[in-house]
């Protein structure tokens, strides 16, 4: 999906020289993100780690062209980083932080309105295009290139769901952590539908959770404008009622936000629904074309890492082997 | 965060939302003392987080001091049982004694955040006293709500809306205007994510009050409320889970015996449901979050041990910036100094896997080492089932 994170984007990342900060800031440069700028209020003009720090967006924006920006900035100061972020200009933000108050993003997403700007999170592990951007914390290294896209509430749930695909040899389009609060910049909704307008996508993952209504709405929204085949997933179908399973957002009270619910509502919309996490992958495997053949290429290499390694006699029967 | 009705009033006096007369007591004698100053009939109310208090027998009326005190003897100390307590019910450690009042009518009136529009949404009814989810099912007219918008704040057309649909008229909608706009204020100021008035009663001398309050908070505003930190009742809160939030650790007791320790919440839950689907009951939701230094691995292996039904645990890591040699030694290092004699069956993920896995193995202790998600439950569940 090149509409949000691609080879275009110019990163800038607020709190750059905080431990989060540095830490991943230097992580997405080396996938291949071009990482232009830092923002630490009070350190402008120095170079950390070979990035040169600001203390605002704008001079970031000014001074390097920054278009995205990730933000590692703590809970009590993140939503102000937000509507900085926007007023500078950036399209594309990604806040990373867990733990902002309910009312900040209440103020914070009612300010974004209407602006042209797309914001990701909080609460979120970002997003990432494999083999051109990545914006976030998660581990490039498990991602492959592709054409199914990935959208999801959760953090390492997700990583597993993309360990699947790649174990399979389906590669991921765009990979979108939308986050686990309970207000967020960017819904299932509104993935779903830059999935389905984007040419480099053939199909969509979804994985949701309890609490809240976004899985139902989103059902709804993919059984009148989705034509891509959609695979879903609910985690949480043990979870106790009235219990915050860890995210903010993941609370089932009165009755609604139930994982049933969710999965009932995307089932009447022709969503696949997978029951167990471990099977996220075999789902959208038998969804894309030429699932067979992926099929047989899966088994195949599963024989071949279960053989005990060959060893090389001489250096031409090791090349035989390799073009073997 | 909860807190309790009486704590909830105390608030709302502080922002001029009227409420009946009344003080807590953690004695009989208190009640009666109580109960004398208030004169006349009080209403002795058993102080408990879950609601249906009423029908578990904890909310009685007292007509003198001295059944006040044998109410309140009755109702002190014993475990009360709710459809939202769980069977063994919460003990009554304390009770509201207020003045009995003259209900005319009774209403509804409640704020929470609405997730889909990202903002408050006020809501009101005539239908009072019962479950708002089961007049939203039968009767969803009976309800009017409107949202607020952070730029303006409520503001008069809003609460008129309200009050015309609670069906005020007159100087009541005026007191009912009045009365919504300074909740939405405690609401707001104190960071909510629930303020209740469920019955909101209208008396018979033509009085509006709050009854019943129920107040949550935003757990990720505490921070900024130390005053509200402070109302925190432990009693309320499972022991372990107390110790667990002391070291950051994420953990929920379930009543099962598949001990889990997973790094994020949706992996978590997932972790929770595989087991299930492996047939086991999972003892715990834990969520070790993104760190998972050793010594948070340690907490979280204490925790988990405490736990008596525990019979196997079934550790599921995928990491990304964690990396798996590093939480093998968290491990290796945590089941050492605690002595833990469980099976643990590990599925790690990520960067180091075969170090990791190689560490686990050399280390001489019971670890039983595993590929995804769906083997990793399996065997812990087996696991369980032979301890």
């Amino acid at each position: 999906m090149s509409i949000l994170v691609d080879k275009g984007t110019r990163l800038v990342v607020q709190g750059v020289t905080g431990k989060e900060g540095t830490f991943h800031a230097l992580a997405c440069r080396e996938y291949g993100t071009k990482v232009v700028a830092g923002v630490t209020p009070g350190k402008g003009g120095i170079v950390h780690e070979r990035i040169p720090v600001f203390d605002t967006v704008a001079e970031a924006v000014a001074k390097e062209g920054a278009n995205t920006s990730l933000i590692f900035v703590p809970p009590g100061f993140a939503a102000d980083a937000i509507l900085e972020a926007a007023d500078a200009g950036i399209r594309v933000i990604v806040c990373i932080t867990e733990g902002i108050p309910t009312l900040d993003m209440v103020k914070a997403s009612r300010a974004l309105q209407g602006r042209a700007v797309r914001l990701i999170g909080p609460n979120c592990p970002g997003i990432i295009s494999p083999g051109k951007a990545k914006v976030g914390i998660m581990p490039g290294q498990i991602h492959k290139p592709g054409r199914v896209g990935v959208v999801s509430r959760s953090g390492t749930l997700t990583y597993e769901a993309v360990g699947q695909l790649t174990a399979r040899g389906i590669g991921q389009s765009t990979c979108v952590g939308i986050g686990g609060d309970p207000i967020i910049g960017t819904t299932f909704v509104d993935a779903l539908r830059l999935f389905q307008a984007d040419p480099e996508t053939d199909a969509i993952l979804m994985i949701g959770e309890i609490g809240g209504t976004a899985e139902e709405d989103a059902a709804a929204f993919v059984k009148v404008h989705v034509t891509k085949p959609v695979v879903g997933f609910i985690c949480g179908q043990t979870a106790p009622p009235g219990r915050r399973m860890g995210h903010a957002g993941a609370i089932i009270s009165g009755g609604t936000g139930t994982a049933a619910e969710k999965m009932a509502a995307m089932k009447k919309a022709g969503i696949t629904v997978v029951k167990s996490p471990a099977e996220m992958g075999e789902a959208v495997a038998s969804l894309l074309p030429s699932a067979p053949a992926r099929r047989r290429a899966a088994k195949g290499a599963a024989r071949a890492a279960a053989k005990p390694k060959a060893r090389a006699k001489t250096k031409a029967s090791a090349k035989k082997a390799k073009r073997r | 965060m909860k807190i309790h009705e009486y704590q909830a009033k105390v608030i709302l006096t502080e922002f001029g939302v009227p409420v009946p007369r009344g003080r807590v007591a953690t004695t009989a004698a208190a009640a009666a003392a109580i109960a004398q100053e208030l004169g006349g009939t009080v209403v002795v109310k058993a102080q408990i987080h879950a609601g249906g208090r009423g029908k578990g027998g904890g909310v009685k009326l007292a007509r003198s001091p001295q059944e006040a005190e044998q109410v309140a003897s009755q109702i002190l100390g014993m475990m009360l049982r709710t459809h939202q307590t769980g069977p063994e019910g919460q003990k009554v450690k304390q009770v509201l004694v207020e003045e009995g009042m003259d209900i005319r009518q009774e209403l509804y009136l409640g704020i929470v955040i609405d997730r889909k529009a990202g903002l408050p949404v006020i809501m009101a009814s005539s239908a009072g006293g019962m479950e708002i989810e089961e007049v939203a099912r039968t009767r969803p007219e009976a309800i009017v709500k409107t949202h607020v918008d952070p730029a303006t704040g409520v503001t008069g057309f809003h609460t008129r809306k309200l009050g015309y649909g609670l069906g005020l008229k007159g100087d009541l909608l005026k007191g009912g205007s009045d009365f919504i706009g300074k909740l939405y204020r405690a609401f707001w100021v104190k960071d909510c994510s629930l303020a209740e008035i469920n019955p909101l009663v209208l008396t018979g001398d033509g009085r509006l009050l709050a009854l019943d309050a129920k107040m949550n908070f935003d757990d990720n505003a505490l921070s900024r409320h130390p005053e509200i930190q402070a109302l925190r009742d432990l009693d309320e809160e499972s022991p372990l889970e107390v110790e667990a939030s002391k070291f950051n650790l994420n953990y929920i007791k379930l009543d099962g015996n598949v001990g889990c320790m997973v790094n994020g919440a949706g992996l978590a839950m997932s972790t929770m449901d595989i087991i299930k689907l492996a047939g086991g009951e999972p003892a715990n939701f834990l969520d070790v979050g993104g760190g998972a230094s050793a010594e948070q691995i340690e907490n979280a292996f204490r925790i988990l041990i405490s736990d008596r039904n525990v019979r196997a645990v079934f550790i599921n890591i995928f990491g990304g910036i964690l990396r798996c040699d590093r939480l093998a030694e968290g491990v290796i290092k945590a089941v050492k100094t605690l002595g833990v004699r469980l099976p643990i069956v590990i599925r790690m993920e990520g960067t180091n896997v075969e170090l990791g896995q190689r560490m686990l193995r050399q280390s001489g202790l019971n670890f039983i080492t595993a590929q995804g998600m769906k083997d990793g439950a399996e065997k812990a569940v087996r696991a369980a089932r032979s301890a």
